[in-house]
């Protein structure tokens, strides 16, 4: 009597055994290539600078003092790191510009291949992937060929007697940002239209039968369904925004700097790899908070309107 | 019919690559736009060798890269005040570059530095100084100090670039206010420090790609080095370089072999190459700064004679020091101070 529950149990026993080594090489790797490393920076950010880069084998915690707090070079006091904070702030807001300007670009970009017949939605989706052929340093060059002194639009306008000194477009927060909205740009317009192409556009329809204005159908009919594209567009922008490196350089000057290009400092001409290393797992956690924040704000109400 | 093509291309690589072993290699990391490929393609065509260049853009990276290892490259061109470092961490291996035959051409000021007594590990490849460029369309009067980025002319505001080299910009924010080479003294840092964030609203950014956008008219004044400033003045004659009557570096970047070299034969033959009075001449004439070889004058181009750029003028002789690194403890109330910089 007792056999066939002693099968069953043996049988669930094999498969979670055979699950877990399934699961085993996903698991190796993860382990591997993704936590690993990441114990290395952890490691690292615990260490003394050594003289000419690289660390030296000594515990410290200077680095996570300094990622929060400097020592004043002049009189040794320890106050709130304004240069860091301040960077790091800057970093925040520019990405957070970067997706709203992505967002407000990427939409009706989306909505407008969407509405298409659907045998010409894949060109234009294909027109929007072109840029992507392209490595990011060279489009970037790109732009800085159009903006600069003596770029494209300065000589029209120069030509065209509009204005007779160039304007200063190139090295200017604007340049960095529209530099950042045009790189980022796919990556907002594809999730929404992977939405939107679910949109049942019968809907739409219904809502205007039911005399609702173009507004109100957008805000509470097209908006609540795609939202989910653009949370995860939003969070495709925002995260890689935050570690921006190239564009800051090029298009900023190198003048203003980002997290990103703190954190290059340390390895370079700074010469202290435990701060830098401390500095990217800050870096990490805030990527973190911004990603349980959508979790959350998905989690509750996207799961829902999908179920 | 994939899986023919699939081995037909393999085979191809294999046969290519096994030709350029045959042939040999040499991979040089050196800063960029500084190699005359002229003077490559003579050293391939004589030695049957295959060159690879890749760039580096400071002193800090290129010792980052090359100290973790395995970077594959042969040869590096590091500067006169990072070569120590190279050789303290046991980064390059001795070449004895003072036997080679060639090492005759090396002029007597060059050929035994206290960077490299003797020059066990290093041939000379360029050197020069670090002063400031100008446009003088843009801004004619006096332009010989560092005021120039640090209290930039109103014809200047908003122009003026800086080459993000932070010991040669706080060199030059020291001596602005009266310091020393690897300043200690905490007055006169903190009056470095402040000279730099105020001046840093009149900067329009903080970039190496000088000799391009001098030209493009992107911006108007910049510190720079010598041979850069020669490259931009021959492109729009208006641009000049000043030498700071504060006070200015020297440097020298010099070739050596790497410990890991994989191509220590060809590595050498470059070394004794570069020494060659008209290869030497070849460097010059692209990268626009002299060298440390006696004879190459005649190879070089006709307005290299008495440029302004390559003689520094009689009065300022003085003025001139030789950069080296600070030490570690110094270097990092400078990290400091540039980071308080650009927050």
């Amino acid at each position: 009597m007792s056999a066939a529950p002693d099968l069953i149990t043996r049988q669930i026993q094999r498969d979670i055994r055979n699950r877990w080594l399934l699961s085993l090489p996903a698991l190796l790797i993860i382990l591997l290539a993704a936590t690993g490393p990441l114990l290395i920076v952890v490691v690292y950010s615990l260490l003394t600078p050594g003289d000419y880069g690289d660390v030296k084998w000594v515990f410290s915690t200077e680095a996570w003092v300094s990622v929060f707090f400097q020592r004043d070079m002049f009189d040794d006091t320890l106050t709130p790191a304004s240069a860091h904070l301040s960077i790091f702030m800057r970093s925040v807001n520019l990405s957070v510009m970067t997706t709203v300007f992505t967002v407000l670009l990427g939409f009706p970009t989306a909505w407008f291949i969407a509405t298409r017949p659907a045998r010409s939605r894949d060109l234009w989706l294909f027109l929007i992937t072109i840029p992507f052929w392209t490595n990011i340093l060279i489009r970037t060059y790109a732009m800085l060929e159009v903006i600069r002194n003596e770029g494209l639009i300065n000589t029209f306008l120069m030509r065209s007697g509009l204005i007779d000194k160039p304007l200063q477009m190139l090295f200017t927060d604007g340049a960095v940002l529209a530099g950042m909205v045009y790189t980022c740009l796919p990556m907002m317009v594809l999730p929404i239209y992977a939405s939107l192409e679910k949109l049942d556009f019968r809907l739409v329809e219904a809502a205007y039968d039911l005399y609702a204005t173009p507004f109100r159908v957008l805000t509470k009919v097209i908006l609540p369904i795609v939202k989910p594209g653009v949370v995860a567009g939003s969070i495709l922008v925002f995260i890689p925004s935050l570690g921006a490196y190239v564009v800051p350089i090029l298009l900023g000057g190198g003048k203003t700097m980002m997290v990103g290009n703190l954190i290059g400092l340390q390895f370079g001409q700074g010469r202290n790899w435990p701060l830098g290393a401390a500095l990217s797992i800050t870096l990490m956690v805030v990527v973190m908070i911004a990603l349980l924040a959508y979790v959350r704000y998905s989690g509750g109400k996207g799961a829902k309107a999908h179920g | 019919m994939k899986t023919k093509l699939a081995l037909a291309l393999t085979g191809m690589l294999l046969a290519s690559t096994g030709l350029a072993r045959a042939d040999g290699e040499l991979n040089i990391y050196n800063w960029g736009n500084y190699t005359s490929p002229e003077m490559i393609k003579k050293f391939e065509e004589k030695y049957k060798v295959k060159v690879t260049i890749t760039d580096y853009d400071s002193n800090d990276t290129a010792l980052a890269k090359v100290r973790q290892g395995g970077s594959g490259f042969d040869i590096a061109v590091p500067s006169q005040s990072h070569l120590p470092i190279w050789i303290a961490e046991g980064l390059v291996q001795e070449t004895d570059v003072g036997k080679m035959e060639n090492a005759k051409n090396i002029m007597p000021e060059w050929s035994n530095p206290d960077f490299d007594p003797g020059r066990k590990y290093s041939a000379p490849w360029l050197w020069g100084t670090v002063g400031v460029v100008v446009n003088t369309d843009v801004y004619k009067g006096p332009a010989d100090s560092w005021g120039i980025l640090f209290d930039p002319p109103a014809e200047l505001k908003g122009k003026v670039n800086i080459v993000p080299e932070m010991s040669d910009i706080l060199y030059a924010a020291i001596k602005y206010n009266g310091g020393k080479l690897c300043e200690t003294d905490k007055a006169i840092l903190k009056k470095a420090r402040d000279t730099l964030v105020n001046a840093k609203p009149n900067w329009v950014a903080m970039e190496y790609g000088t000799i391009e956008k001098m030209t493009a008219g992107d911006f108007a004044a910049s510190s720079d080095w010598n041979g850069s400033a020669f490259r931009q003045r021959l492109a729009k004659p208006s641009i000049h370089y000043f030498y700071p009557k504060e006070g200015f570096t020297y440097w020298s970047d010099n070739v050596v072999v790497l410990k890991d070299a994989k191509n220590l034969e060809n590595a050498k033959l470059f070394q004794n190459f570069i020494m060659d009075p008209e290869n030497a001449a070849m460097l010059s004439a692209f990268a626009r700064y002299a060298n440390g070889i006696t004879g190459s004058e005649p190879f070089m181009p006709a307005d290299m004679k008495g440029a302004n750029e390559l003689n520094v003028p009689a009065d300022k002789k003085d003025k001139a020091e030789f950069m080296r690194l600070c030490d570690p403890a110094t270097q990092e109330l400078y990290t400091k101070i540039w980071t308080e910089l650009q927050k």
